[in-house]
């Protein structure tokens, strides 16, 4: 595979440079460079689908990808930031020429800039945060608890859309307990849970239960990606990159059109398009649940059951190691906990085990096609995978 | 009455040049949204681009005030401890008739009371002699 010819620069955009921030913020620069390289591309916002952006110094924020996407009403189906200090540019035209070439993106907006002046610049880094940012503004103000509220929010408009109830989130919880009993290395090994144990746990931001509720811990994980001439070479079964899809929306869920719908709409079916299996092929499924409604809402939206069908859906199946349909059978990072970003990945390295037969007492039979699916924000950043052995 | 008792420990925002007019009418106890003069869709938050066509005139106008409970969750816990002496609270998304969604908290209203797409209007809560936010009680 080549890059050649790959893509082209078709537009740009830039700000005649100025000593001092002059009332403008790094977010606002970016905007109004990007609304110019777009017009200068001929080319509409929605002709948009892949966000790059360079880590800005003197900013202090996450998700700069979702930030700016919800700012310009872009949604990307392919978003970074770039972090390569002064190759942070070039290194993005080659990133940008690799998502179109392989299919992920067809026009990429590569975004850099920022509001600073010397002091500024130099300044220690502390206190300074992002204060204008639109999260900041219109939503901190009302005393958000974290993400909790957020998640909490489309369980209570699912429950009300759908008809979905606490008794069936809370089995979800359950089921994933019970796998996490056969993990001796989950948090929570060796404490079986009941859906009666789940609803009399204190309601922390209703409808979620504290039982439904992910618990932060200390943990790591690291997997390594590897070329087909590695990976035919290596001693451990080869788990191949079947499929991948991504899709992502902004930071708050007061700007997306649906909250109790998700971007996987849209990174499911492209991951599974791609590996060219269908949901009856999946031996195991291993997705993000950092809340019960985490999950209820990826199985319906990756199309493992139809919209608003996802209360009975948990009701009809066994999600355990050895149900009928294996989910999270390394507890989930409910039961497994949530060492961070490590927790997302928790659900890879389940997959691998699985998909290696080398998950021991819990080991799903004849484990050869895995779904993952990798969730960030409220709901908002989603890539989904399809991973298989030969 | 000591200051420690009086002063607001809660974040606030802090306008920016875009979003000066919508903070400017809430002290006025007016909801401003901008519409877009390209597509005439209105649109929340303040910005200076429309994020449904990227056109740049936008227009403030004045709205209606009126909407409806989008969804709802009582918070139980306070994770800013600014807001401890609140709990339990009504952190909620409203969705304006004219369209946008804000977030917000339902006031004048006991949390058990609220429910999913009941009818409510805004109410102007002057936290600072600054800033008024937006929040809304039972239509
Ligand atoms: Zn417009």
């Amino acid at each position: 595979m080549t890059l050649k010819r790959a893509a082209a620069i078709t537009g740009i955009g830039e700000m005649k440079p100025t000593r001092s921030p002059d009332g403008k913020s790094t977010l606002g620069i970016w905007t109004d460079v990007a609304r110019h390289a777009v017009l200068d591309a001929g080319l509409s916002i929605a002709d948009i689908d892949g966000l790059l952006i360079g880590q800005p110094i003197t900013e202090q924020a996450q998700m700069w990808p979702s930030i700016l996407g919800e700012y310009l009403g872009v949604h990307p189906r392919y978003g970074n930031v770039v972090d390569l200090g002064g190759a942070s540019a070039a290194g993005m035209v080659w990133r940008a020429a690799a998502a179109i070439e392989s299919g992920l993106a067809n026009a990429v907006l590569c975004v850099t800039g920022e509001a600073s002046d010397v002091e500024t610049f130099y300044a220690p880094r502390a206190r300074r945060s992002a204060q204008q940012l639109p999260y900041r503004e219109f939503e901190v103000p009302y005393g958000p608890m974290g993400v909790n509220s957020g998640y909490a929010l489309i369980a209570a408009r699912h429950m009300y859309e759908y008809g979905t109830t606490s008794r069936q989130l809370a089995k979800i919880a359950v089921d994933q307990r019970t796998n996490a009993c056969a993990n001796p290395d989950a948090l929570f090994y060796g404490k079986p849970l009941t859906v009666d144990d789940v609803l009399a746990s204190p309601l922390v931001v209703d409808p979620l239960h504290l039982l439904e509720i992910v618990r932060p811990c200390t943990g790591g994980a690291a997997l390594v990606v590897v070329s087909p001439q590695l990976a035919r070479e290596s001693s451990n079964p080869p788990v191949w990159l079947l499929g991948a899809g991504e899709s992502s929306r902004g930071m708050m869920l007061s700007q997306m059109d649906s909250i109790t719908t998700s971007p996987i709409t849209e990174a499911a079916p492209k991951a599974f398009a791609m590996a060219g299996v269908s949901h009856k092929d999946i031996d195991l499924i291993s997705v993000y649940d950092c809340y019960t409604i985490t999950v209820l809402v990826t199985l319906e939206d990756a199309g493992f059951c139809a919209k608003g069908k996802g209360g009975p859906f948990v009701e009809e199946h066994d999600f355990t190691w050895q149900g009928d349909m294996p989910l999270n059978t390394h507890g989930g990072q409910l039961s497994f906990g949530q060492p961070g970003l490590a927790g997302g990945m928790s659900h890879l390295t389940e997959a691998v085990r699985q998909l290696q037969h080398r998950a021991s007492e819990r080991q799903v039979a004849d484990c050869e096609v895995a779904f993952v699916n990798g969730n960030g924000g409220i709901m908002s950043e989603q890539v989904s995978l399809v991973l298989g052995i030969e | 009455m000591s200051d420690i008792i009086t002063r607001y420990a809660k974040p606030l925002p802090e306008p920016s040049a875009v979003s000066a007019p919508f903070w400017e009418g809430l002290n006025a106890g007016e909801l401003r949204l901008q519409r877009c003069a390209t597509c005439s869709r209105y649109v929340f938050y303040p910005r200076s681009v429309c994020p449904h066509c990227l056109s740049d005139r936008l227009e403030w106008q004045t709205a209606s005030g009126r909407g409806r409970l989008y969804s709802y969750t009582i918070v139980r816990r306070a994770m800013n401890p600014a807001f401890a002496a609140d709990v339990p609270y009504v952190f909620a998304i409203v969705e304006l008739k004219e369209g946008p969604r804000v977030t917000t908290n339902l006031i004048n209203c006991a949390p058990e009371y609220a429910r999913v797409d009941m009818p409510v209007k805004a109410a102007y809560d002057s936290v600072t002699s600054e800033i008024a936010l937006l929040k809304f009680e039972p239509e």
